[in-house]
């Protein structure tokens, strides 16, 4: 049986209204297969790549190069099967003439963060999808729940997922006590009890995998899992001199020789992303929140936390995921841990927003068999 | 992502959140205690056009009504801040300046410098400033260079509601007088803003577009317009980089200079009269400094060199339009030495 699909503008995250067509990776006739890169686009967070939801066979690009779209724009036509021109273009006639590009009453109406106070702080969280045992992702030091802005929706497709703001990030309150990861783990477990959630599995970034470890040590018990990505606390090199300087960055131009050292590809790091950043470390309480942590986590420019204990014990099934050419913490690290351990070639610390598709595809896969 | 809310309502909540967190923060003006359910006499507008609206009731005691003299009240605010207070004062329009010229430019302006460093004046001035509104020649004038030209003052001129707050901000905690230019046709103006407190430093303009062709230089409302007009040449194959000042003193020279060193061509455009501007003096620096990067003479977008007209053709016609600055970019894009 035929079927014509209509490819479209992707919404990579809530902001998306539109991005701009960088390159097509496949020409007009050639076959793409589900998951496949199709196109690269541009928006004004980050570049990225729009996969093929569906197998077939390119028959018409829509969008031209350099072309900026609404965010369900037809892109292009992909065919299984057989299909005449005169019907394609039927299915293009009658998309364009249906569509209407979002506006910003519709930024409204789909799922959105929510705030709850806990232990009388304000916490920041986005629960996306439903079913199964849940997921919890954790950022990184500097980091908020935007830092899962390619991975969120995708790992939602067959279970409840929920991203947080830790406090002194993102709109979480900034005020932090000791400044430490059971500090930090604390408020990951009282959100599990907010939400009623007795068993997650726990996915966390850089310093955020700490605190999934930490998690993991103080209540073994409701962790199904551990996916760790360019993890602190599984050695003692960090570097010493990015921390500083991005802790220290007060204007863009201090900003963004920091930022670069995040991404293997230099680029991404453009104008929104500096602004953005500036912005948060402008908010009243950042500063002091991220010197405290600093120091507490990674005085001297040493991680002072070691927790391979927690992955060699093997209480708890572990997914280690690293960029080979991570700048921030060496991906040697993960050498001789009791887990499945993927080492991405070329990528850098930020790869779950680099290989989104990869890392989205090893993390359904992990969590699937536990 | 942060929730919207108008230019105006961020001034507002700047003015809230710090008269919070600090006691020794407080406004004074013509017309700015009360808003709605207020008692009595005090039931009055919030400000001329609501900005202090609600703030009254909030802060008892601390938002003052003041008579309609200028002289007296602004004196007062000059004489408070420099007893250890900060006030927040209203000049409601920018245009009654001559009625307290001497407090602002001879003693807040001075008091730092001829007391040997030894006094401070932590004072904020806002006040409305532009064209758009209507309100005819005597409430209509962008005088912001008049402050700027003034050693001892630092001048805010916000484009956006995140900008309002966070410079807002940044001139209450500032030991020097500020002056606060609030352009009365961004009130209205939705955009995104933290409910947390944050400060926007003084002296770093914003870069609202980088590109490579063409260097836009503004502040105030007319960013917004570059803006719209830099959007426009985008579709003509013309890469506008758009530059906010957003403060006229101290002004960012090193990120002008930077930019017109990358593009080698400069519009500034100012909703100021075209005479001893920022637009003028912005045009010198560039030539002074970044000479051998230009590629073509610079081009300068402003108002006429008359008051602003009460007609509403001909003030519509006296305030710079994205048509005029696009002319001007093709202007010098496309000159040539003949």
């Amino acid at each position: 049986m035929s079927q014509i699909h209509t490819l479209t503008m992707p919404k990579w995250g809530l902001s998306m209204t539109e991005g701009r067509v960088d390159a097509w990776l496949k020409e007009e006739g050639q076959a793409i297969t589900k998951g496949e890169e199709v196109m690269d686009v541009e928006t004004d967070k980050i570049s990225s790549s729009v996969e093929a939801p569906f197998s077939g066979i390119l028959r018409r690009q829509i969008a031209r190069q350099d072309e900026t779209l609404a965010v369900g724009a037809l892109l292009g036509i992909v065919v299984e099967g057989e299909a005449s021109e005169a019907e394609i273009d039927a299915v293009i006639e009658q998309f364009q003439s249906n569509f209407v590009p979002g506006d910003a009453a519709d930024e409204d109406s789909g799922p959105k963060p929510q705030k709850v106070e806990l232990d009388g702080r304000v916490i920041r969280y986005f629960e996306r999808g439903e079913g199964g045992t849940p997921l919890v992702l954790v950022h990184g030091f500097g980091g908020d729940l935007n830092n899962w802005l390619f991975n969120h929706e995708a790992l939602a497709a067959g279970r409840r997922v929920i991203a947080l703001d830790l406090p002194g990030h993102g709109e979480s309150s900034k005020t932090l006590q000791r400044g430490d990861l059971d500090e930090l783990s604390g408020v990951v477990l009282a959100l599990l009890d907010h939400l009623d959630i007795n068993a997650a599995h726990l996915v966390g970034h850089s310093m955020g995998g700490a605190v999934s470890l930490n998690v993991a040590r103080l209540m073994p018990q409701r962790i199904r899992s551990l996916t760790l990505i360019g993890s602190a606390g599984l050695g003692a090199e960090i570097n010493g001199s990015y921390l500083k300087g991005f802790v220290e960055a007060a204007n863009r131009n201090a900003l963004k020789p920091q930022l670069v050292q995040l991404f293997s590809n230099a680029e991404l790091v453009n104008r929104q992303m500096l602004d953005d950043m500036l912005k948060y470390k402008r908010l009243e309480g950042v500063d002091a929140a991220l010197q405290q942590l600093s120091a507490t986590l990674f005085a001297d420019g040493r991680q002072q936390a070691d927790l391979r204990e927690v992955v060699q014990a093997g209480h708890v099934p572990t997914l280690v995921i690293w960029g080979s050419d991570d700048a921030i913490i060496p991906a040697t690290h993960s050498d001789g841990l009791s887990a499945q351990v993927e080492v991405l070639p070329g990528q850098g610390h930020m790869v779950q927003m680099e290989a989104a598709e990869q890392i989205n595809r090893l993390i359904n896969e992990f969590i699937g068999q536990h | 992502m942060a929730r919207k809310i108008s230019y105006q309502q961020a001034i507002n909540e700047a003015l809230a959140q710090e008269m919070r967190r600090d006691s020794s923060v407080f406004i004074m003006g013509e017309d700015v205690a009360g808003g709605a359910g207020a008692p009595g006499e005090n039931d009055a507008w919030g400000g001329v056009l609501g900005v202090t609206k609600g703030l009254y009731d909030q802060f008892p005691g601390r938002v003052l009504d003041t008579p309609l003299s200028e002289i007296g009240y602004v004196g007062a605010a000059v004489g408070a801040a420099t007893c250890g207070v900060r006030p927040v004062c209203e000049l409601m329009f920018v245009d009654f300046a001559g009625c307290c010229l001497d407090q602002i430019l001879n003693q807040a302006a001075k008091f730092r410098y001829m007391f040997g460093g030894k006094a401070s004046t932590p004072l904020v001035i806002r006040t409305m400033v532009g064209a758009g509104l209507r309100a005819a020649a005597q409430h209509s004038q962008m005088l912001t260079s008049l402050w700027t030209h003034i050693p001892g003052l630092k001048v805010v001129c916000p484009s956006s509601p995140y900008d309002a707050k966070g410079l807002l901000i940044q001139a209450i905690r500032d030991n020097d007088p500020v002056i606060f230019c609030e352009h009365k046709l961004l009130y209205s103006m939705q955009g995104e803003v933290p409910e947390e407190l944050y400060t926007v430093p003084f002296g770093e303009a914003n870069f609202l577009r980088d590109g490579k062709d063409v260097t836009l230089v503004s502040y105030g409302r007319l960013v917004n317009t570059a803006m719209d007009a830099a959007r426009n040449l985008a579709g003509r194959g013309v890469d506008c980089e758009v530059i906010d000042l957003r403060t006229t003193s101290p002004l960012d020279e090193d990120s002008i200079l930077e930019s017109v060193e990358k593009t080698g061509r400069l519009v500034v455009i100012d909703e100021a009269n075209p005479r001893c501007s920022m637009a003028t003096d912005i045009s010198a620096l560039v030539a002074q400094k970044a000479f051998g990067a230009l590629k073509a003479p610079i081009e300068m977008v402003t108002a006429p060199h008359t008051p602003v007209p009460f007609s509403d053709a001909l003030e519509d016609l006296y305030i710079p339009d994205a048509a005029k600055i696009e002319q001007a970019v093709l202007n010098v894009i496309e000159w040539s030495k003949r």
